[in-house]
């Protein structure tokens, strides 16, 4: 299989506030949103070089969202930071009324998501927001996989008229996308070719998709690794497509298995490609403190259990 | 100088559009809406710097309304359209299906006029800080004004709000509540007694002003004192006091009327005791 390297390990949520510095200098109407936690969501640099587009909103969360749809009237760009549990969960109905419904043009940039929050337990280590996200009308869903796609990612939806969740997290991952790749929402990324199995996955589980297509080649097992940083609109043609050819599918995500990836690419395959599938994510549970290695390891998302999904999931071809 | 006259025959004619359209569909919120027709007419017919004509989302140049409490959407609706910005003849399609005109005023069917959804409570003051925000961000000195009800103001996110147009200066903002001392289950007092409003507004750091919502050279007078308090570093509150059901007097001095309709009989009543104006539609 094709070799996959990386330089350094990077948190996700250093690229947003990369990409959001970025798109400070560059695009006038961004304007920038955070509930008490720039430093969390690595939002330091927009707010010392832009100040005047910045909106400290303390810790209320309703307010923040309501606020960004309302900057949307008059043409800006809000991107409005918080925890992925406050920018969903806590949420809801603002985000459903004032920002989906009403097809407002806001940035929902959600850091600390899933199990690799860590140690701050399970009140804050949401695993339901990409289900939460992905069931309003319209809304656009994103979890990207490394700081490199992160950055690029937060570059693209400034680009992109519509509602936006962009999710991503608290460890350090490693950054092995391009620098200064290319974003395009909605557009799945064949990551190395394989004929036995498709994995598809999404956020930091990508990159331990890539470990358990290594250790199943030492097997003989090929594995197809399709990156998802988009979850909605789903790229449900390069899905097909690598399904008709392999027959056989593990999907892995750091979610919750209602209302995932998983779920959407099952949905998918149940309408228009009947396959046996396997899903690597968390099965009905709250998450707990722990060290985030430690917590992909309990609660049945890691390498290893991607590798024991495709060898189930092969059994049933 | 305004024409109170004016104003009072464009309202009752609204009134009787509120009812008209309610009673059609046996479905709709009479009560607030007859409480807030004078505040809403003397609004769009004396106050706004708008163009009904041109409705544009941004609104740049623009005086911006949200209704915040939006199950008065009948009342809205009528204001909107005898002010210009659609066919008054779309009035009856109010709540049917395929229509414009929801139950809650939304974007999505693309009525002109409409900025955000309404519906769910406490949202509105939020959206209003951040089109007020995009305009002092844009150099435009126009004002956003919202409507609440004072049954909404139990909803936390108002509070939220308040703290953070205080923080943020937000001064070219005037949110009126609608003072009628009713909700759904009864007296506001009874339901989530809100205590002293002007004290509360205050603390949050508002200017704070009072009005006669039914009294229409009062409204018109107090909305042009927020006006003249606005720039000074300051967001303006004004609690207007209301009668709900004004102006229908079976559907007055109680909560009953908030979402029910009249029937046929009661129509012909109400529509006896307010003037026909301006056609009905």
């Amino acid at each position: 299989m094709k070799k996959f390297d990386y330089s350094e390990k990077k948190d996700t949520r250093s690229g947003f506030g990369a990409g959001l510095y970025e798109l400070g200098k560059t695009n006038e109407n961004v304007v920038a949103l955070c509930a008490d936690l720039i430093g969390s969501l690595k939002m330091n640099d927009f707010v010392k070089d832009f100040p005047e587009r910045f909106y400290q909103s303390g810790i209320a969360e309703a307010n923040m969202i309501g606020t960004a749809a309302g900057l949307t009237i008059g043409g800006k760009i809000p991107f409005a930071g918080t925890f992925a549990n406050f920018a969903t969960g806590r949420v809801y109905d603002q985000i459903r009324q004032s920002v989906a419904y009403s097809g407002k043009n806001v940035k929902i940039c959600a850091s600390h998501a899933g199990l690799t929050l860590g140690e701050d337990g399970a009140t804050h280590q949401i695993l339901e927001d990409i289900g939460l996200m992905k069931m309003l009308p319209g809304m656009v869903v994103i979890n990207p996989c490394d700081y490199n796609q992160t950055k690029a990612a937060t570059l693209a939806i400034a680009e992109y008229e519509g509602p936006v969740y962009l999710r991503f997290g608290r460890p350090s991952v490693p950054n092995f996308t391009p620098v200064d790749q290319k974003f395009e929402i909605g557009k799945a990324l064949l990551l190395d070719e394989g004929t036995d199995v498709s994995i598809f996955a999404t956020g930091h589980l990508v990159w331990k998709a890539i470990e358990a297509a290594q250790a199943l080649e030492e097997k003989g097992i090929s594995c197809e690794i399709i990156n998802i940083h988009t979850i909605k609109p789903l790229d449900e043609e390069a899905v097909l497509k690598s399904v008709s050819k392999t027959k056989a599918v593990v999907t892995a995500e750091e979610h919750m298995m209602n209302g995932g990836l998983g779920d959407s690419i099952a949905q998918l395959l149940s309408r228009k490609l009947p396959t046996p599938i396997e899903m690597v994510a968390v099965n009905d549970t709250f998450g707990e403190s722990g060290k985030p290695a430690e917590l992909l390891t309990k609660y049945g998302i890691d390498t290893k259990d991607i590798i024991s999904s495709v060898e189930t999931v092969l059994k049933r071809k | 100088m305004a024409d109170i006259q004016n104003l009072e025959k464009t309202a009752s004619q609204i009134r009787r559009d509120i009812v008209r359209m309610v009673h059609a569909q046996n479905s709709g919120h009479p009560g607030g809406s007859l409480g807030c027709t004078d505040f809403i007419t003397a609004l769009y017919f004396e106050i706004l710097n708008h163009d009904s004509k041109n409705f544009d989302m941004n609104g740049k140049n623009q005086d911006l309304f949200f209704l915040s409490n939006g199950h008065l959407s009948a009342l809205w609706y009528s204001a909107l359209a005898r002010s210009g910005y659609f066919d008054v003849k779309e009035l009856s399609t109010f709540r049917t299906l395929n229509s414009r005109l929801q139950g809650h005023p939304t974007t999505k069917e693309g009525l002109p006029g409409i900025r955000v959804a309404s519906g769910s409570l406490g949202q509105g003051l939020s959206v209003a800080c951040g089109a007020a925000l995009s305009k002092k961000l844009n150099k435009e000195d126009n004002l956003v004004f919202t409507l609440h009800g004072d049954g909404e103001l139990q909803e936390g996110q108002i509070w939220e709000a308040a703290l953070f147009a205080t923080q943020h200066k937000i001064d070219n903002l005037i949110a009126t509540v609608d003072c009628n001392g009713q909700q759904i289950d009864g007296p506001v007092d009874k339901v989530m007694t809100l205590g002293n409003l002007r004290a509360k507004w205050e603390s949050f750091g508002w200017i704070v002003l009072e009005m006669n919502g039914n009294d229409m050279a009062d409204v018109v007078r107090g909305i042009n004192e927020a006006k003249s308090l606005t720039g000074k570093g300051k967001p303006i509150a004004i609690l207007m006091k209301t009668e709900m059901g004004m102006g229908v007097d079976f559907m007055m001095g109680s909560h009953k009327w908030h979402g029910v309709a009249p029937n046929d009989e009661q129509l012909q009543t109400a529509l006896n005791q307010l003037e026909e104006t301006l056609g009905d539609y």
